[in-house]
């Protein structure tokens, strides 16, 4: 016997609105109207690749960490030291690091498996704060505080050289993020992102369902640490910097920050939390760091106790009520 | 010897600091990762007490105790109670959060430099035994932090306050019908958690040092001796501290250049065999 769903729903899921084209027409108008905070610009696609890849995992799969720097950095030091020793080609870069970093991530998933909440979050920062002491000791190696020296990159695609505005930089950071949203928003709407939010919301049913939870998990962790691995590599090679600061646990807890204000479980909450967090760091911290600090805990703090769903619960929550009065 | 000496000694000021979050996190499973704040208040409080205001030492720890005491009772009514039934992840975001805050009001109050702080007399200076240095100091440590164990597991285990912190933790609703004030012994068991933070950090000035920064730079150590020790478990958190304290001292004399490698490394690898913890309750 053959039962009928509609699956229209679903499938309408994955059909692009209007207000995400309006969205994506954002950091092309930045370009224009911001020439003068080009780097400020790049730096946030890149932070918004890395809470994107924090977002596969915690918003949709359910897993927390607090040491997603590890992944981070590791592709920040794989694209650096490439660059350093003449294979200079980015998209080269992007890709080993990916592919390493996606290493360490399979590896590790393994670790992260066990155990329940507080056990996750102790091994993924154990992982990263020992990644950081490694690349602290490993000063010959990594530059240690002082950074690697000598990155130089050849011209993407041997068309774009980087120069010194930062606007190949941008367009080339923005393409990338562009590039992972559109896969992970095909990802997150496929049969696959609707088994892994299953077994975020009831881990116990989704094996009689016969999805197989564990390579679920092992799949999406590895695919995350990749994105985490790209955004370091972009970092590296859009600043032409690297120091063992990619490790540090702020980098893993802001992330998890910007997600949670943006709204976890929804890949345009990520997008949004850094844009808003980003830009307001930029003008608060100018006038004291110390301050923006405070304000910052508060914010958080307000978020977990009143608006869990963050900025785009928000921005639903405005939604439905301009629908609703209109509807009168 | 000597050297195992300084390991014990450090293993018990990591147990004094972090048997407060074995307090709060293991037995009323809250992940307090502001624990260190509260500490950071009790080394504050006791740095200026002796420095600024001339008070014994006695009373100045014993006044930083009691400043972080109070200060739990009043987030704990104010903020954390709302958070007992929250997940995991909501209660460290929170604690993330008030760490950001107490940090950046610390460096306000005081400034970014490590805190002038001075021993009275009577506790510097060493004894000297036969193939053995013992600091005064951390003799009193170890003192302190072995009478410590000691109560508190006798506090949990056999007086009343225990049983009904124990009943509510593992089934509030039972507990309340019981005729339990449930709130008032969390409130308690949160301001003991807290005091015992202070403590610490009072006691631990001398050794660790103490800048705004604080809180982040030692969550690591408390957190793995709680997640190693076993949750709520006195004897675990005291044996895996003293275990942590020697390793670290051990590492840092015998092997400097892998740091607290090992540290971290030892942690997954208990982690991953134990989950629960080494002396876990089932």
């Amino acid at each position: 016997m053959q039962t009928n769903i509609d699956l229209n729903p679903l499938r309408n899921l994955s059909r692009w609105t209007w207000p995400e084209y309006l969205f994506w027409l954002i950091p092309i108008a930045a370009y224009f109207v911001f020439p003068e905070n080009l780097s400020l610009l790049s730096q946030i696609s890149i932070t918004a690749i890395f809470v994107l890849s924090l977002d596969l995992i915690l918003g949709y799969s359910g897993i927390v960490s607090l040491g997603h720097a590890a992944f981070f950095g590791l592709g920040a030091y794989a694209a650096g030291m490439l660059a350093q020793h003449g294979w200079g080609d980015p998209l080269l870069g992007l890709a080993i690091s990916a592919l390493l970093s996606g290493a360490l991530g399979l590896a590790t998933s393994f670790l992260v498996l066990r155990g329940a909440d507080l056990t996750r979050l102790m091994v993924t920062l154990g992982v990263a704060m020992m990644l950081f002491e490694a690349a602290n000791k490993l000063s010959w190696l990594t530059g240690g505080l002082d950074g690697l020296q000598g990155i130089e990159l050849t011209p993407i695609l041997g068309q774009f050289s980087f120069d010194f505005m930062g606007k190949t930089a941008y367009w080339y950071s923005l393409v990338v993020l562009f590039i992972l949203f559109w896969l992970a928003r095909r990802l997150v709407n496929s049969p696959y992102g609707l088994s892994l939010k299953g077994i975020k919301l009831n881990v116990g049913r989704m094996p009689a369902l016969g999805a197989p939870v564990n390579r679920r998990l092992i799949g999406i962790y590895t695919l995350s640490a990749a994105y985490a691995g790209i955004a370091g590599a972009l970092l590296c090679q859009t600043t032409q910097f690297v120091s063992v600061d990619v490790f540090a646990f702020n980098r893993s807890a802001e992330i998890l920050l910007i997600l949670v204000l943006g709204g976890s479980g929804c890949l345009y909450g990520a997008v949004l939390g850094t844009i808003v967090f980003m830009t307001v760091h930029h003008f608060l911290s100018d006038l004291n760091p110390q301050y923006w600090q405070f304000w910052m805990g508060a914010a958080l703090i307000l978020t977990v106790l009143f608006a869990r769903d963050g900025l785009m619960g928000l921005l639903r929550g405005m939604a439905a009520k301009f629908v609703q009065t209109r509807g009168k | 010897m000597t050297i195992l000496f300084d390991g014990i000694a450090a293993g018990m000021l990591l147990f004094l600091i972090s048997v407060g979050l074995s307090v709060t996190l293991g037995l009323m499973n809250f992940v307090n990762l502001a624990h260190g704040a509260f500490a950071m208040l009790g080394g504050y409080v006791c740095a200026i007490l002796l420095g600024n205001l001339g008070v014994p030492f006695v009373f100045a720890v014993l006044g930083a105790a009691l400043a972080a005491a109070l200060l739990g009772v009043i987030m704990e009514r104010s903020l954390y109670c709302r958070l007992y039934g929250a997940s995991h992840l909501d209660q460290v975001l929170f604690c993330i959060g008030l760490v950001f805050m107490s940090i950046s009001t610390a460096h306000f109050l005081f400034g970014a430099q490590q805190q002038p702080f001075a021993l009275p007399d009577y506790l510097q200076g060493q004894l000297h035994l036969p193939g053995l240095d013992i600091g005064i100091y951390r003799l009193l440590l170890v003192v302190i932090g072995g009478s410590l164990a000691w109560a508190l597991q006798s506090m949990i285990t056999k007086t009343r306050f225990g049983a009904q912190l124990r009943a509510a933790v593992d089934n509030p609703r039972t507990a309340r019908g019981l005729g339990i004030p449930v709130d008032r012994v969390f409130t308690l068991a949160f301001a003991l958690g807290s005091g015992l933070a202070g403590l610490g950090g009072a006691l631990g000035v001398e050794l660790l040092g103490l800048d705004p920064s604080f809180p982040i730079k030692y969550l690591v150590y408390f957190l793995i001796v709680v997640a190693v020790g076993g949750s709520g478990n006195i004897k675990g958190s005291l044996i895996a501290s003293l275990l942590l304290g020697i390793f670290d001292i051990g590492g840092k004399y015998y092997m400097p250049q892998t740091g607290a490698f090992v540290i971290y490394a030892v942690m997954i690898v208990m982690l991953i065999v134990r989950p629960r913890g080494l002396f876990a309750r089932n």
